[in-house]
C-alpha cells in the first residue's frame, strides 16, 4: 500500500518536537509548568490523532507490512531505517499514543516538582515507545527498546516514593542485563545471516543448533521486560516506587515490549528452538499465574497488588503466545491490549485515591462506597475486567488464551484456569477491602467523589474496556491475518527443521 | 638517499618550530602570556590540522630511512589526536587560571606531548617508536607534577615517573630482545624475519614490548598508577591524560601487533584475551567502590581500554576498525565529562567528591541534564553514541568468532552502568547544599555543548565515521 507521507516516521518522531517547544518555554517557574504541560498534552493528542489516521487507514485484510519506510541510514553495516505496522504492532502502537495524554492528564495537578522535565520525559517515552513498535530493522528495534530505560530510569528516580532509588537502580540494571544478551544474540543472528532486516530474517531462520542459543539470548531480554517468573522481582518495586503515570506507561506499554518481541524475533525466527522450550515456558507462565495470584492474595499495598496481578495475567500472554495456534496468539495480543487498558486504568485509580490521602495501604480504606459511588462504580468495570468477566476485555483475552492452552497441553491448561478462579479471589477482595469492609476513618470520609479531570481520564478507559469485551471483533480482524502469517512462518520454519508434528 | 622528502612529516615540524617559539615567547612575557600561548597553541593545531588534510591519503610514503610513515591510518589517528589536544587545550584554559597553576610551561607542555604522540602514531621503526613515546612520556610526568607545590600533584607526577621510567625500561629490554634476534628494528624488517618462525627470545621480546605499551594504556595488571595519577594531577591535566594520550598508544600497539608480530597473531591474542578481561573486570568492581569522581573516571577510563583490547582480541581490519570508531567517541564524551567536572568549584577549591554533585539537577539543571546524556552514553545505552561504539566492538567480536569474550564485555558493561547510574542518582535523586562557583568561560561551554551535540545527534549519521575508519584500519593490512 504505497501512502503519501511517511505517518509512521511522524508518529514515532513527532514527540520530539514537543520536547524542543517545551525546551523553548520561557517565563516564571509557573509559567513554564503550565505551558510545558500543555505543549505536551497537545502534542501527544495530535499524536493520537494522527495514529487514528492510521487505524483508519489500515488494511485489515492485509498480512504483511504496511505504511513501510524505508531509508538508508547506517550504510556502513547495512542497517536501514525500516520502519512498518501490521496487526500484530498497530494496536500497540495506539495503546502507546492513547495512554501518554491519559498520563499527561493525570499527572496535571499531582506533579509539581520539576514539571517540564516530567513532560519531556513522557514524551521521550513515547518516541521510544512508537518506535519499537515500527522497527522492522532489528538493530533499530534494539536501539527504541533500550531507549526506554533512560527516561523510565528518570521517571522513577526522581519523581518516584521513598525507595524510588532502590527500585529505579533494579529497573534499569534488570532489564539491561537481560538487553544486552540480547545484543549479543542479535549481533550473532546479523552475523549468520547477513541482515538484520526483521521481514528477511523472519522468512529466513537460523538453522541448526544456533537457534537454540539465539532464542536463549533474546529469551533473556524479553522474559525480564515481560516479566516472567523468577525474573519479575524488578516490577512490584518499580511499580510501588514510580509515580501513577509511570506505572500506567509502565504496565500499560512496557510490559507489552515483551510480548511483542516474542511475536516478532522469537517464533518466526527460532521456530525449532520455540517449539523445543514451549513446554518450560508453558510451566514457568503456570508458575507465574498461581504464585503472583497467591502473592497478590496477601498484599497489603494496593499498587503492589496490582503489580502483581500484571506479572499473572502476562503469564496469561506467554501461555497463549508459545502454544503457536491461531487462538492462543491471538488471544495472547488482546490480552496484552486488554491488559494495558485495564492496568493502567487500575493504576490511575489507585492514583486518585493517592492523591487524597497519600497512601497506598489497602488497611486504610473501607467503605469507600458511601462517599465515592462514581468511583466505586468506575473501580468496579475495571476491577471486572481485570478478573475477565464476560462483557469486558479481560474475558476474551483469557478464554482464548485458555482455549489454544487446552489444545496444545490440557494439564497446563487446567492448571492455569485455576489461575481465573485466584484472580478473581484477590480482586474481590481487594474491593471489598476498598468500598465495603469496615468503618471508614475520619480523613478517608472526606475524600470526595471523582472531579471532572478524573473523569476526562477514566471514562475513556472504562468505555475501552466495555467495547472491547462487547465487540472484540474490531481488533481481531485486523490481528487475525498477520497472526495466520505468522503461524505460516512458524509451521514453515518447523517444516525445514524437520520437526514438524501433527 | 633519495628521500628528503619532508612534506609527510611538516606537520609535526610545524608544531615542534612553534612549540619552541611559544616558549621562548613565555620565557620573555612570564606567565601573563599564559592564556596568549593557549590560544596560539590551537592556532598552530588547527594549522597543523590543515597541514594533515594536504598530504595525500591515498598512498603509503615511509621518509627518513624508513623512520617516519604516513599512510590513511596514520592521518586518521593524527587528526583525532589534534582533536583531542584542541579540547584539552581549549578546557585547561580557564581551569588552570582558576586553579592557579596559569604557567606558560602548561599548554606548551601539551604541545610537546602532543608531538610526541604524532610522531609515535607514525613511528614505523623502533628507534623513532622509542623516541615518540619519552617525548610524550616525559612532557606528562612534568605535567602531572606542574603544581609542584601540592603534594598529591607532586606525589602523583613522582609515581607515575618511576612507574612510567619501569615500563619504559621494560619497553626497551623487548625491543632489544627483538632487535638482538631479528637484527633490525624496522617494524616490517622485523615482521619479514620473524615470518619464518618465532624464536624464543622474539618471543620473550614480544611479551615486554606488550607490556611496557599496555602500561600506556593502563591495561590491568599495568593499571595501579592510573587511579592514583588522575587524582593527584591537577583536574585539567587529569582531563588530558584521559582524553589523548591512549589514542596514540593504542595507535602505536596497532602497528606494532598487525604489522610487527603479525605472524603471531594466535600468540598475542591470548595475552590481550587475558588483559581485557581482567582490565573490563578488574577495573569495573573497582570502580563501584569509588568516592572521588577523578578515581571513578580512571577505573571508567581503564574499563574502556578494556573494551578496545576485545577489538584487538578480534582483529583483522574489523576489529581494528571498530578501536578507531571506539576512541574517538570515547574521547569526544571524556572531554565533556571532564568539562562539568570542571565546574565543580565551591570557595576557590575543586571539588573532587562524588557526593559533591548532590543537588546538581536543582542549581546547575542544564549542566546536570548534560551529564546525565554523557554518563549514559558513557554505559552505553542507545540512542547515546556510546552505544555504537560498544555495538561495533562487540559487533568485530562476534564475526571473528569471540563470543565468550563479547558476552563477558557486555556483562561487564551492566555493572559498568551501576557506577555510571550512581552519578546520575547523585545529582538528580539527592539534595545537595548549594550551587558551585566560578562560572564557565565561553570555550568550556563549548566543548561541553559540542560534546552533548555529538553524543545525541550521532545516531542520525553514524556512517561517515564508521567507513572512514575502515579505510584508515584497511591501510594496515
Amino acid at each position: 500500500m504505497m501512502i503519501d507521507f511517511s505517518i509512521l516516521s511522524i508518529l514515532t518522531f513527532l514527540p520530539l518536537l514537543g520536547v524542543l517547544f517545551i525546551l523553548l518555554v520561557r517565563g516564571n517557574d509557573e509559567l513554564v509548568a503550565l505551558n510545558s504541560k500543555r505543549v505536551a498534552l497537545y502534542t501527544s493528542l495530535f499524536n493520537f490523532a494522527l495514529s487514528l489516521v492510521l487505524l483508519v487507514r489500515f488494511d485489515p485484510a492485509q498480512a504483511d507490512f504496511q505504511f513501510v519506510e524505508k531509508h538508508t541510514w547506517f550504510s556502513a553495516f547495512d542497517i536501514a531505517y525500516h520502519m512498518g505496522v501490521d496487526g500484530i504492532s498497530l494496536f500497540f502502537i495506539l495503546l502507546s499514543t492513547f495512554l501518554v495524554p491519559v498520563c499527561i492528564i493525570a499527572s496535571w495537578n499531582s506533579i509539581k516538582t520539576r514539571v517540564r522535565e516530567y513532560m519531556i520525559a513522557f514524551l521521550v517515552l513515547e518516541t521510544f515507545m512508537i518506535g519499537t513498535f515500527c522497527a522492522l530493522d532489528a538493530v533499530l528495534f534494539y536501539i527504541f527498546f533500550e531507549g526506554v530505560l533512560i527516561p523510565m530510569f528518570i521517571i522513577i528516580g526522581v519523581w518516584g516514593g521513598a525507595r524510588r532509588v532502590y527500585s529505579a537502580y533494579k529497573f534499569f540494571l534488570y532489564t539491561l542485563l537481560g538487553s544486552v544478551l540480547m545484543l549479543v544474540g542479535l549481533l550473532v543472528l546479523m552475523f549468520q545471516t547477513g541482515t538484520s532486516d526483521i521481514p528477511t530474517l523472519m522468512q529466513n531462520p537460523v538453522v541448526g543448533t544456533l537457534q537454540m542459543w539465539l532464542f536463549v539470548a533474546f529469551f533473556a531480554s524479553f522474559a525480564v521486560k515481560m516479566p516472567m517468573w523468577p525474573v519479575h522481582t524488578w516490577l512490584p518495586d518499580a511499580h510501588v516506587e514510580a509515580p501513577t503515570a509511570g506505572s500506567v506507561i509502565l504496565a500499560g506499554v512496557l510490559l507489552k515490549m515483551g510480548g511483542y518481541g516474542f511475536l516478532r524475533f522469537s517464533l518466526p525466527m527460532f521456530p525449532l528452538a520455540t517449539e523445543f522450550f514451549a513446554p518450560v515456558i508453558f510451566w514457568l507462565s503456570v508458575i507465574a499465574i498461581i504464585y503472583t495470584s497467591l502473592v497478590a492474595l496477601r498484599q497489603s499495598d494496593m499498587k503492589k497488588l496490582i503489580a502483581y496481578s500484571s506479572v499473572a495475567h502476562m503469564g496469561f500472554v506467554t501461555l497463549g503466545i508459545f502454544t503457536a495456534t491461531t487462538q492462543g496468539i491471538e488471544g495472547g495480543i488482546f490480552q496484552m491490549i486488554s491488559h494495558g487498558i485495564i492496568s493502567a486504568a487500575l493504576f490511575l485509580c489507585v492514583g486518585v485515591v493517592y492523591d487524597r490521602l497519600h497512601t497506598r495501604e489497602i488497611a486504610r480504606y473501607g467503605g469507600l462506597v458511601k462517599n465515592m459511588p462514581k468511583y466505586a462504580t468506575v473501580f468496579m468495570i475495571l476491577m471486572l475486567g481485570s478478573v475477565g468477566l464476560p462483557g469486558t476485555s479481560g474475558f476474551v483475552g483469557e478464554f482464548l488464551t485458555l482455549m489454544g492452552a487446552f489444545q496444545v497441553d490440557t494439564v497446563v491448561a487446567v492448571f492455569a484456569t485455576t489461575g481465573v478462579v485466584l484472580g478473581a479471589a484477590y480482586m474481590l477482595m481487594l474491593y471489598r477491602r476498598m468500598f465495603f469492609g469496615g468503618k471508614l476513618p475520619k480523613d478517608a470520609e472526606a475524600m470526595k467523589d471523582l472531579n471532572a479531570r478524573e473523569h476526562l481520564v477514566l471514562v475513556p478507559l472504562v468505555l475501552m474496556v466495555l467495547w472491547l469485551g462487547i465487540a472484540p471483533g474490531f481488533v481481531m480482524e485486523r490481528v487475525a491475518p498477520s497472526v495466520e502469517k505468522l503461524i505460516g512462518q512458524y509451521e514453515a520454519g518447523l517444516m525445514a527443521g524437520g520437526k514438524k508434528n501433527g | 638517499m633519495d628521500n628528503l622528502n619532508l612534506f609527510p612529516i611538516l606537520p609535526e615540524l610545524f608544531l615542534a618550530i612553534v612549540a619552541m617559539i611559544l616558549l621562548v615567547l613565555g620565557v620573555f612575557r612570564g606567565n601573563d602570556a599564559t592564556r596568549f600561548i593557549s590560544w596560539a597553541s590551537v592556532g598552530a593545531l588547527t594549522i597543523a590540522m590543515l597541514m594533515l588534510g594536504a598530504q595525500d591519503a591515498g598512498s603509503s610514503v615511509s621518509i627518513l630511512n624508513d623512520m617516519f610513515l604516513q599512510d590513511r591510518f596514520t592521518l586518521f589517528v593524527k587528526f583525532w589526536v589534534i582533536v583531542g589536544l584542541v579540547m584539552s587545550i581549549a578546557l585547561s584554559v580557564q581551569a588552570i587560571d582558576q586553579d592557579k597553576i596559569a604557567k606558560f610551561e602548561f599548554p606548551v607542555l601539551m604541545l610537546f606531548a602532543g608531538i610526541g604522540m604524532l610522531l609515535m602514531v607514525s613511528a614505523s621503526d623502533m628507534l623513532s617508536l622509542y623516541m615518540g613515546l619519552e617525548l610524550q612520556s616525559l612532557s606528562l610526568y612534568v605535567l602531572a607534577a606542574i603544581r609542584r607545590n601540592h603534594v598529591a600533584s607532586a606525589e602523583s607526577g613522582l609515581k607515575y615517573f618511576v612507574l612510567g621510567a619501569i615500563s619504559s625500561g621494560m619497553l626497551l629490554f623487548g625491543i632489544s630482545l627483538v632487535y638482538g634476534f631479528t637484527g633490525t628494528t624496522n617494524f616490517a624488517l622485523i615482521g619479514e624475519t620473524l615470518s619464518s618462525g618465532l624464536s624464543l627470545g622474539a618471543a620473550l621480546g614480544l611479551v615486554f614490548i606488550l607490556a611496557g605499551l599496555a602500561f600506556k594504556i593502563s591495561a590491568v595488571p599495568f593499571h595501579m598508577w592510573t587511579p592514583d595519577v588522575y587524582e593527584g594531577a591537577p583536574t585539567p591535566v587529569t582531563a588530558f591524560f584521559a582524553i589523548v594520550p591512549k589514542l596514540a598508544a593504542l595507535a602505536l600497539l596497532a602497528r606494532v601487533l598487525f604489522v610487527t608480530f603479525e605472524p603471531f597473531q594466535e600468540q598475542w591474542t591470548q595475552i590481550l584475551w587475558i588483559l581485557s578481561v581482567a582490565t573490563m573486570v578488574v577495573s569495573t568492581f573497582a570502580a563501584l567502590r569509588q568516592e572521588s569522581i577523578k578515581r571513578l573516571l580512571a577505573y571508567s577510563s581503564i574499563g574502556n581500554m578494556g573494551y578496545v583490547l576485545i577489538g584487538f582480541v578480534a582483529g583483522g581490519e574489523q576489529g581494528l576498525a571498530a578501536v578507531l570508531v571506539y576512541m574517538p567517541i570515547y574521547m569526544i564524551m571524556t572531554a565533556g565529562v571532564f568539562g562539568v567536572v570542571m565546574c565543580m568549584r565551591r570557595d576557590d577549591l575543586a571539588l573532587e567528591n562524588i557526593s559533591d554533585l548532590a543537588g546538581m539537577s536543582k542549581h546547575h539543571p542544564v549542566l546536570a541534564y548534560v551529564m546525565a546524556a554523557l554518563m549514559f552514553s558513557m554505559s552505553g545505552i542507545p540512542p547515546l553514541a556510546g552505544f555504537f561504539g560498544k555495538l561495533i566492538i562487540f559487533q568485530a567480536a562476534v564475526a571473528s568468532g569471540q563470543l565468550v569474550l563479547a558476552v563477558i564485555g557486555v556483562l561487564v558493561s551492566v555493572v559498568a552502568a551501576y557506577y555510571y547510574l550512581r552519578i546520575i542518582k547523585t545529582m538528580f535523586f539527592e539534595e545537595g547544599i548549594g550551587q558551585f562557583e566560578g562560572g564557565m568561560e565561553l570555550s568550556r561551554k563549548l566543548i561541553i555543548g559540542l560534546s552533548l551535540l555529538f553524543v545525541m545527534l550521532f545516531i542520525f549519521n553514524p556512517s561517515p565515521l564508521v567507513e572512514a575508519a575502515r579505510a584508515a584500519a584497511h591501510s594496515l593490512f
